[in-house]
């Protein structure tokens, strides 16, 4: 399973659609980082509105996709959170530390608008 | 409605089947949005370290009924077997953050947290056994 990455100017948009297993998530990280590296991208929204559970090992691919992506140059913003999921990620004590977030894809973008301008 | 699911994992593909048995057995037991999440999240947590460190084993989940409490209880309750190298230092792996494969060391610190109860059980060796229960509110 391969979660399809789009381009918007030199931005890349994602909206996990597909039930997060290990492959698919680590799969992900390297397609991003290509694409990142491909295009030129300068920043990254990734929309996480339809995943319903994010574990220790999700979360850990998901920081270390975000600081990858910093040191290739492009910023990342992670969208979309639901309830549950920021609830148990935070029962669970992790701490998605200086991962700028936003509450949807349009907020995302501005964020990211926001941060590579000022 | 079924009343028990055992998940085999030996694969990365029986950690999904198990969280999703799980969370539609917190669903049909009428657990909402977040303790289903909570639920799924632990039982992910759990099956990954059969797969990781034991390389196989079962995940049990079914209903659970306390009815020796005062008021009668029900819940989710979560087994997870295996007959993997076991945990000689369990103080150690229930702080947050120990871990022996580089990962975040959430998972167990983490599972006790989500979870109402935990109970762990681990033989150098032998194996381990890892029971969890959610009570519902
Ligand atoms: N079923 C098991 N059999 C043997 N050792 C285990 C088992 N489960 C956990 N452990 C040991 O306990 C440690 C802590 O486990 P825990 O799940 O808390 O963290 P982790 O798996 O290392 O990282 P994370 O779960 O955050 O990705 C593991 O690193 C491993 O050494
Ligand atoms: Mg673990």
């Amino acid at each position: 399973m391969r979660i399809p990455i789009l381009k918007l100017h030199k931005y890349l948009l994602i909206s996990v659609q597909v039930e997060l297993d290990d492959q698919t998530a680590l799969q992900f990280q390297e397609d991003l980082l290509n694409k990142i590296h491909q295009e030129g991208s300068i920043g990254v929204v990734i929309d996480l509105t339809s995943v319903e559970m994010i574990d220790s090992y999700i979360a850990k691919v998901l920081g270390d996709v975000v600081e990858m992506s910093n040191l290739m140059g492009a910023k990342v913003v992670l969208t979309g959170i639901q309830p549950a999921v920021a609830i148990t990620l935070i029962d669970m004590g992790i701490m998605l530390n200086e991962v700028p977030t936003a509450l949807d894809l349009e907020q995302g973008l501005e964020k990211l608008q926001q941060e590579l301008e000022g | 409605m079924s009343i028990q699911s055992n998940v085999e994992v030996h694969t990365e593909w029986g950690i999904v089947s198990a969280r999703q048995a799980g969370r539609n057995l917190a669903k049909d037991a009428g657990f909402g949005n977040v303790d289903q999440a909570r639920i799924a999240t632990a039982i992910s947590e759990l099956a990954r370290n059969i797969y990781l460190y034991a390389e196989k084993g079962e995940i049990v989940i079914q209903y659970v009924e306390d009815t020796e409490s005062p008021v009668s209880k029900r819940g989710i309750k979560i087994i997870a077997k295996d007959k993997g190298p076991g945990i000689s230092n369990i103080r150690d792996v229930m702080e947050d953050g120990f871990t022996t494969s580089g990962g975040l060391g959430a998972g167990l610190p983490g599972v006790k947290r989500l979870m109402d109860e935990f109970d762990i059980h681990s033989t150098a060796g032998e194996g381990t056994e890892i029971t969890a229960i959610k009570w519902l509110r």
